[in-house]
Parts: C-alpha cells; structure tokens; sequence
C-alpha cells in the first residue's frame, strides 16, 4: 500500500499548504506547454510518432490505473476495452462509408461501446477477487480474441483497413498528436478529480478491505463497476484514435497481451494508485521500449528486454518511482526534523514483514503515519 | 453422429490427463505459495524444446529423454523460485508474483523464439503416427502412452503429498503456512521444493503435449496457460482432484465441441468457465470460498 495513496483529501486539505498545489499545477502547466510545442520543434514524422505514442499510453496506463490502481482489482484484460473501441471504429467506417475526417466523429462511438462492454464483464469478471479476478480478465480477453477471429464482421484474420487519410505526410501525425494530448489531459485531470472525490475514497475503501469497506456503507459493486466504465471509456476511446493512426485492425493487435501487460508494468512502475505515476511510467517506458525496438531489429531480443526490465522493476521498485521517492523524501524530512521518530518507527517496521499479507493490509488504511512505511522500506532490499 | 462422439470423448479423456498433469503442477504451486505461476504455459513449451533437442541432436527416445528434462525442468523450477518469487514480500506480493511470472514467461518466450524462432516443431518416434483399433476406430498409441504416463506422474505427485512426511509439511503449509512455521516447518524450503516439482511437471506436460498436438512454437504457451488457468479455476484454486476432473471436463468438452464447430470449440471452453464462475465463484471444488479470502 502506496502511504501518499491512502492519505484522505481532508488530511491532505488540512496538511498540506496551498503553495504545493500552486507547485504542482504550475509544472503541470509547463508539461502541458511542452508537450504543446513538442511536434513544432521536432517536426520529424518519427519523432512525433514516438510523442504519440507515449500520449496514447499516458491515457491508457492512467485509464488502467483510475480501475486497478484505485480499486486493487489487477485487470489483465483491458485490451478487450482497446479492441472494442478499435473495432467500431473500424466497423463504422465501413459500414457507413465514412472517409477522411469524418471517421474522427465515431470516437464518441468508440468509447460508449467500450463503456457499454465494460458493463456484462464488470458484472461477471467483479463477482471474485485477488487472483481468480486476474485470471478472469485473461479469460475474457481470450474469448474477446478468438471472436475477433471467427465472427464474419471483424473481417476475421485478415482484419478491415482503414480509409485512407490524404493529408500532407509532413504534419500528417500533428492532429493525431494533439487529439492524444487533448485525451491524456482529461484522463489525468479525470484521475486527479476522482482520487479526490469521495467516489475514489470508496474505491481506495474497497483496495483497502472490501468487507470493511462494505459494512461502512460502500456498495462495492456499485463503485468497481463504476470505475470499470470510466476506465473502459477513456481506453475505447484511445483504442479509436490507435485505429486511425495505425490504419487497420486485426484480431492479434487489437487483442494483444503484450498491451495488458504493458499497462500493468506502466502502473507498477510509476506507482499503482497514484495520479501521475502510470502517466510518468508510460512517458518513460513507452519511447524506452520504442527505441529497443528500433535500436535492436532483433524482436526478441527486445521482448527479452523487456521481460527484464519489468522483472527488474518488480523487484527493486515494488511500489513505484512516485511512491518510492515520496518516501525517500518524506523519510529524509521527518529525519531532520525529529530523529527520535524514526528510530522507534524503524523498529516497529520490522514486525509486519512476519505476519500474513492479509493481516498488514487494512493496518495501512485511514493514514498510517507515512515514516512508518518508510521505515519498513528500509528493511527490505531496494 | 456416434462415430464422431465416442473418439471425441476418448481424445477428451486421454488428451484431458495431460492436460491433468501441468495443472496439477500449477494447482499444486497455488496451493503452497499462494502465487499463480502464469509463466507455466511457457514452461510447458521449454519442456517440449527440450525433448526436441534431445531426440533429434542426440537421438534420445521421447520417454527415456524425460530422466534428463524433468530434473533439469526441477532444478529451473529452483532456480525461478530464488531469484524471483521468494524476493517478493510485503501485502502486494500476490499481484506483484503474477507480474513477475508474466515477466520470466516474456522473457523465456523470447529466448526461445530467438533459439528455435517461429517455426513449429514437432516431436518425431516411430509410436507417433501408429494407431489400434478399438471398437470401430482408431487411436493413436501416442495418446494412450502419454495419458499412462501423466497418470503415473499424478499418482507420483498424490503418493508424495499423502504418504511422506514432505508431503505433509507440504499439506499443513497449504492449510495455513503460518501456523506450519510454527510447529517447525520450513516453509521456505517447503515452498521452493513444491515450486521445483510443480515445473519439473512441466517437462513431462511438455514432451507430451509436443507429442500430441501436432505441433509447437513458442507462441503456444499463451494457448496453453489461457486453458490451464481456466481448468484450475474452475477445479477451484488448490484443489488437486478438482484440477484433475476440470482437466477432463474441459478437454472432452472442447472436443466434443470440434466436431461441430473447430473455430467456436475453444470460445466454449473460456465461456464454460465464465459460466461456473458466474454461479459457483469457488470453482467446482473449491477449498475455500473467494469472496471470504
């Protein structure tokens, strides 16, 4: 459990002076500025794909992680959400002879199908939690692919290719670009709002204990499905936009595991649970992986690599850059400002690792005083 | 209609024990560690990389071959376990286990597509193609053999469980992994030699499913892990009896199926499963249920 991410608004509110915010949103501002200007100063068709990229899964990593990092519902399956947004694009276009521009006009459409898959699979997939959960999610992501391959109107293996944009190929990639900037920015501005809400208290109620959770009020059905949609929205809706730019669909790319996974180590590797975390872990490893790719024409090698990036991660980084490096500073102002603290705390740290993982889980719930975890962190091997 | 059904169910039944034993080496892990080792459908498909190697650079016999792979399968078992798994503490490590076997899967599937690359490979002995007859149709010799052998293996696994005293540290960690430190279980290394066989079953699934299908690459894992997961779920996470009749359900569901419809059969499989979730979210024989968990 992430410290920062159980801290409750209120305490935040109270702690917390305005200037940090004041902080945070300036440099959010000055990102945004700079990711605005990005395609003006690289204007290489290459470079702006690479900027895409990461867009695209700045979106779908913070979509991933408004589900699985607030509710601690690990989903494996949400390249069933991708494919669907995909496909009816895909499908739309054709069916209704849309050409050129006129396609954008279905991403709407992308992200309520999405939406409206979301809901029979949250309601089936919700019912179990931990690992059968998981492992529902691949389920249904299977079952997603194979129909992908075997119904008539996906077009089967062959997949349906998408109308052609005659745009000049120099800016080509601009409004594709700034469509995916447009979409991380209100994904993370949606994050942001629903970790604040009460709706995000009830889902981080839910990671927490759901029985707990449950007694107090919380309808949990309720607040995991709701969060599915949302998250399923935002993914359709990039899924769409992918379509477009990639120029076709087909069964193993729409439906693709490397795609789950890749969330999953975004999320993990910013810090799961946090607002900026997936968003910073796809900034980071989305042109990484990019740039094996191109850097090693060897696809396997680059498979293998990043296998072992992710393995590497899990490992040392277990909860995150955003996390870890919150604590370390968290650690390293307590420090200075009383050391008695931290000493007690560090022996108190020591207790938990011994008992069942269950049993220090809802101990983090309602504030633990950040030091503590910190103090635990030193324990183990980072 | 009849003559298509009865080799359905047999091809069910025999090709179901194979399916039997890797599922019983993922069950087994669950059970133990409390991981789900998703890195077990790759490891099925290392296994059968290693019969081939073995039968066709150094000419060793399918079966005989299998007195190397499934120590060798142990001791990578091993090897997975120390490196990767026992590192992971904290509340996290269940979903952090998963991701890191989903890594040692990338990882090895790539190694192996850079060894062998894309091709499939199948695995050559003068039994393979050789059939008998039995009551009107035929049946390959490979299949029999291979659902003798998963049934010796299972038998192998269940004699260690219930008739040695691993078998019962082995069993209490399974009921309560604290309470089995306690009375002075090593539960680690418990856990690390439940880890080794629940691979080391793998060499034999793997061979035995090259054997079978037909064929393999190392894309087939992904196959392979989608069926197991759903045969041990639907046994109900744990249960080694539940695994074995789920493996054979679901094979001779999914055979029976073909004979209707190839494309659709293993769409039914995943969808049998969503369905005994959807009303029974234990699985079939579940030990405990979920929701408590």
């Amino acid at each position: 459990m992430t410290s920062s991410a159980v801290r409750s608004p209120a305490h935040r509110a109270a702690g917390a002076p305005g200037h940090r915010t004041l902080l945070t949103s300036a440099g959010l501002v000055v990102l945004l500025a700079v990711f605005a200007i990005f395609p003006l100063v690289y204007s290489n068709p290459l470079a702006t794909t690479y900027g895409f990229d990461a867009l695209i899964f700045i979106a779908a990593a913070s979509a991933w992680n408004i589900f699985s990092g607030y509710s601690g519902y690990l989903s494996l399956g949400h390249a069933v959400f991708f494919g669907s947004g995909m496909y009816t694009v895909a499908i739309g276009a054709q069916d209704w002879h849309l050409t050129g521009d006129a396609v954008f006009a279905l991403l709407p459409l992308a992200a309520v199908v999405a939406a409206a898959v979301a809901v029979p699979v949250g309601l089936v997939a919700l019912r179990v939690r931990r690992h059968t959960f998981v492992v529902i999610t691949i389920a249904i992501f299977f079952i997603f692919q194979l129909m992908a391959f075997n119904f008539s109107f996906t077009g089967g293996t062959s997949g349906i290719d998408a109308p052609i944009l005659n745009w000049a190929p120099g800016t080509y990639n601009d409004p594709f670009y700034y469509l995916a900037m447009v979409i991380a920015a209100v994904t993370l501005a949606l994050s942001w709002l629903i970790r604040r809400s009460r709706f995000g208290l009830h889902l981080r109620a839910i990671r927490d204990d759901e029985d707990r959770a449950r007694s107090l009020g919380v309808h949990p059905m309720r607040v995991k499905l709701g969060a599915l949609v949302v998250s399923a929205l935002i993914t359709g809706l990039v899924g769409g936009l992918w379509y477009y730019f990639i120029g076709a669909v087909h069964p193993q790319s729409a439906f693709d595991p490397l795609f789950d996974l890749q969330l999953a180590l975004m999320g993990f590797f910013g810090g799961l649970g946090t607002v900026f975390g997936p968003a910073l872990g796809a900034l980071i490893l989305e042109p990484v992986q990019q740039w094996l790719t191109v850097q090693f024409t060897n696809d396997y090698l680059s498979e293998i690599l990043l296998g072992a990036v992710f393995l590497l991660v899990i490992l040392f980084l277990p909860r995150g850059v955003i996390p870890t490096l919150g604590e370390r500073i968290t650690a390293w102002r307590s420090r200075a400002r009383d050391r008695s603290v931290s000493e007690t705390t560090a022996d108190g740290g020591a207790a938990p690792e011994a008992a069942p993982p269950d049993l220090t889980a809802p101990g983090t719930s309602a504030g633990a005083p950040a030091s503590r975890t910190a103090g635990r962190r030193e324990g183990t091997p980072s | 209609m009849a003559h298509q059904i009865y080799p359905a169910i047999a091809d069910g039944i025999l090709g179901g024990g194979v399916y039997a034993l890797m599922a019983v080496g993922l069950t087994l892990i669950f059970g133990v560690l409390d991981i789900i080792n998703v890195a077990q459908g790759i490891l099925v498909i290392v296994g059968g990389y290693l019969s081939y190697v073995l039968s066709v650079h150094l000419h060793i016999d399918l079966f005989l071959g299998l007195l190397i792979t499934i120590p060798a399968m142990f001791v990578l078992g091993l090897v997975i376990h120390t490196a990767v798994i026992r590192p992971l503490r904290g509340s996290e490590r269940t979903s952090m286990s998963l991701l890191a076997c989903f890594a040692v899967a990338i990882i090895l599937e790539g190694a192996l597509y850079w060894i062998f690359g894309p091709n499939v490979v199948t695995l050559k002995a003068s039994y393979i193609n050789s059939s008998f007859a039995l009551g009107g149709f035929y049946i390959n010799d490979i299949y029999v053999y291979c659902f003798i052998l998963a049934l010796a293996l299972v038998a192998a696994i269940y004699l260690l469980l219930y008739r040695s005293r691993f078998g019962r540290g082995v069993r209490a960690t399974m009921q309560d992994a604290t309470a089995a430190r306690l009375i002075g279980i090593d539960v680690n290394r418990v856990a690390a030699i439940t880890f080794g066989i629940g691979v080391a079953v793998t060499a034999a699934g793997g061979m035995a499913y090259g054997a079978t299908s037909g064929g393999f690459n190392p894309n087939s894992g992904y196959d392979l892990i989608s069926r197991l997961l759903a045969i041990i779920i639907l046994g109900g996470l744990g249960s080694i009896g539940g695994a074995l009749v789920a493996a054979v359900f679901m094979i001779t569901v999914e055979s029976l199926v073909d004979i209707w419809s190839p494309n659709w059969a293993i769409v039914v499989f995943y969808a049998a499963l969503v369905i005994v979730l959807t009303v029974r979210p234990s699985g079939l024989f579940g030990r405990k249920a979920v929701r408590a968990q």
